[in-house]
């Protein structure tokens, strides 16, 4: 799942400065679920696009966007249409507008921001983050991620700016993430766990591993060039 | 001696020491540097210069400990993790010991959103307390923090920040432990003006024998306005000022003459702590009235170590 929310309409506006006639491409998954993309949000951005005074030459909300084999099938059908059009603007996010660029021979502009997860990896009801940092501090910290739970990721105790348990970033709507984690040690009585020093982070773990830059698509598109 | 400096020499001779500070400009004079720095010279023993304090940019540190150096002054480089990561730093301190600064302060930094980029990347490749290890090794093994051998020494006098009224209280202490062990040769805090809630921290600090590891310099700022210290009360992150302090600087005619009177009077109250080896005064933008109050509170002249 990744979130989506839609460009300014006037940052689309401007992108497509000079595309006289545009391709309108949607997503009916994680961008129909994110409200940026699903065919209502296409036809919205249709309208709007029309009252700007640019020509549609057609529209369509495709399922996942981020498959690009169903991506090159499912367009086949809008092949005129598209070739007509200066450009094609994809409402989805990242994945799928980089999918859509591989497949067209034709500029593609996308419509939307992909919003940052904090480490949250879907919909569930828990608090718990997990930025994926390859080097996990769990045991050291409690149970409680510092990596997602404090605002600066810091690895050896707080910083000097928490007040009344809030961190100074958002006090409103954030604790202190490095005020959890000590209470909870203290609970645990394993407060001597913050005495020792903990090494840097191996930030290069942070990267993914070979193995996952490719998928089981790969060997699908790779035979197709 | 770890570093020579002129600070770790008054500190090994058991004098009180006093230190300073000063923000470079949001520019490019030298000249901001030197008449700033002109009215504290006298009157401290090493001046601490900020590190784009606030999150606001302002010329370099490093470039304006060097002037410091230029003009005979012991500067205190300040260094936030927020903007370098280890190679940045590492570069940076060659440099300045290069430049002969020999004393520096180690940081977290505030967070980007307060100051004028931030929308900025912060880095925190590495934290505050690794930064404090990452010199200690440079200095007392000759190694970068990859192992690689560095070629000369490294004097640096290692400073870490303490903040005795941020939240959770009792890992205040813990945290300064850390600290110490991470490598602090001495210790500058946060703006004291809560001396009850001090006095117990250092309280708690002389139970652990933390006291006769490391040099701890008391915080001060002295208060302008009544303004100024509403503001510092609500909005700066882990200070407390008492509103009866408040209420003082609200009730006279002369607030400036009042905040340099509650500023003596707290150093004297922070003197009588056992355990505290000196003060370190803070008056970004209001450097003029630091000689003034070091002299009430008869601290001058400096002793020539
Ligand atoms: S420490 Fe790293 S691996 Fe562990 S929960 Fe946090 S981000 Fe995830
Ligand atoms: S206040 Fe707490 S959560 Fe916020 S940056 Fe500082 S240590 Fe991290």
């Amino acid at each position: 799942m990744l979130v989506s929310e839609q460009k300014p309409l006037e940052e689309i506006l401007h992108s497509l400065d000079g595309d006289g006639t545009v391709f309108l491409l949607g997503c009916r998954g994680c961008a129909e679920a994110s409200h940026t993309g699903g065919e209502q949000e296409v036809r919205t951005m249709k309208a709007n696009l029309e009252e700007a005074g640019k020509i549609v030459s057609g529209w369509t909300a495709l399922d996942f966007l981020c498959q690009k084999a169903l991506v090159k099938t499912g367009l086949q059908a809008f092949r005129d249409q598209i070739l007509a059009s200066d450009s094609l603007l994809v409402m989805c996010c990242g994945v799928g507008v980089q999918a859509t660029a591989a497949v067209v021979d034709k500029v593609v502009h996308p419509g939307c921001n992909t919003l940052s997860m904090g480490g949250a990896q879907g919909e569930w009801r828990g608090s718990e983050r997990c930025a994926e940092c390859g080097a996990c501090l769990l045991d050291y910290t409690g149970g409680i991620c510092p990596i997602t739970a404090c605002t600066k990721s810091l690895i050896n105790g707080p910083c000097g700016g928490a007040r009344d348990g809030r961190c100074e970033h958002q006090p409103d709507v954030r604790p202190c993430g490095w005020q959890q984690i000590y209470e909870r040690l203290k609970k645990l009585d394993h407060l001597d766990k913050l005495r020792e020093i903990h090494t840097p982070q191996d930030y290069a773990k942070a990267e993914p591993p070979k193995a996952l830059r490719s998928t089981t698509f790969w060997a699908l598109e790779h035979v197709e060039e | 001696m770890k570093s020579g400096s002129n600070l770790e020499k008054v500190l090994t001779e058991g004098h009180f020491a006093v230190t300073s500070e000063m923000g470079p400009p949001k520019g490019t004079s030298a000249d901001f540097v030197r008449k700033t720095a002109e009215h504290l010279k006298h009157c401290c023993d090493a001046m601490n210069v900020t590190d784009n304090q606030t999150a606001i940019v302002r010329m370099s540190s490093l470039a304006a400990c060097a002037i410091l150096r230029q003009m005979g002054i012991d500067p205190v480089m300040q260094m936030v993790t927020r903007d370098r990561n280890r190679l940045a730093m590492q570069s940076d301190i060659l440099g300045a010991v290069a430049l002969g600064i020999r004393n520096l302060l180690c940081l977290t930094g505030d967070h980007q959103k307060f100051g004028n980029h931030p929308t900025a990347k912060n880095v925190h490749d590495i934290d505050s307390i690794q930064l404090e290890q990452m010199i200690k090794t440079m200095r007392d093994d000759g190694l970068f923090m990859s192992e690689d051998k560095i070629s000369g020494d490294v004097p640096i006098f290692i400073g870490a920040a303490a903040n005795p009224f941020a939240d959770p209280f009792e890992f205040r202490v813990l945290r300064l432990a850390k600290k110490i062990k991470a490598g602090a040769d001495f210790i500058q805090t946060q703006a004291v003006f809560d001396i009850p809630r001090f006095a117990k921290w250092m309280e708690m600090v002389r139970d652990q024998g933390l006291h006769e590891q490391v040099y701890i310099l008391a915080g001060l700022i002295p208060m302008k306005s009544v303004g100024m210290a509403r503001y510092m009360k609500k909005y700066v992150a882990g200070l407390m000022i008492p509103d009866e302090l408040v209420e003082r600087m609200a009730g006279t005619s002369d607030a400036k003459e009042e905040g340099v009177n509650i500023a003596c009077e707290l150093i004297e109250q922070i003197r009588d702590i056992p355990g505290v080896r000196g003060i370190h005064i803070m008056a970004v933008a209001w450097e003029e009235i630091v000689p003034g109050i070091v002299e009430r509170a008869q601290l001058l002249p400096r002793p020539i170590v």
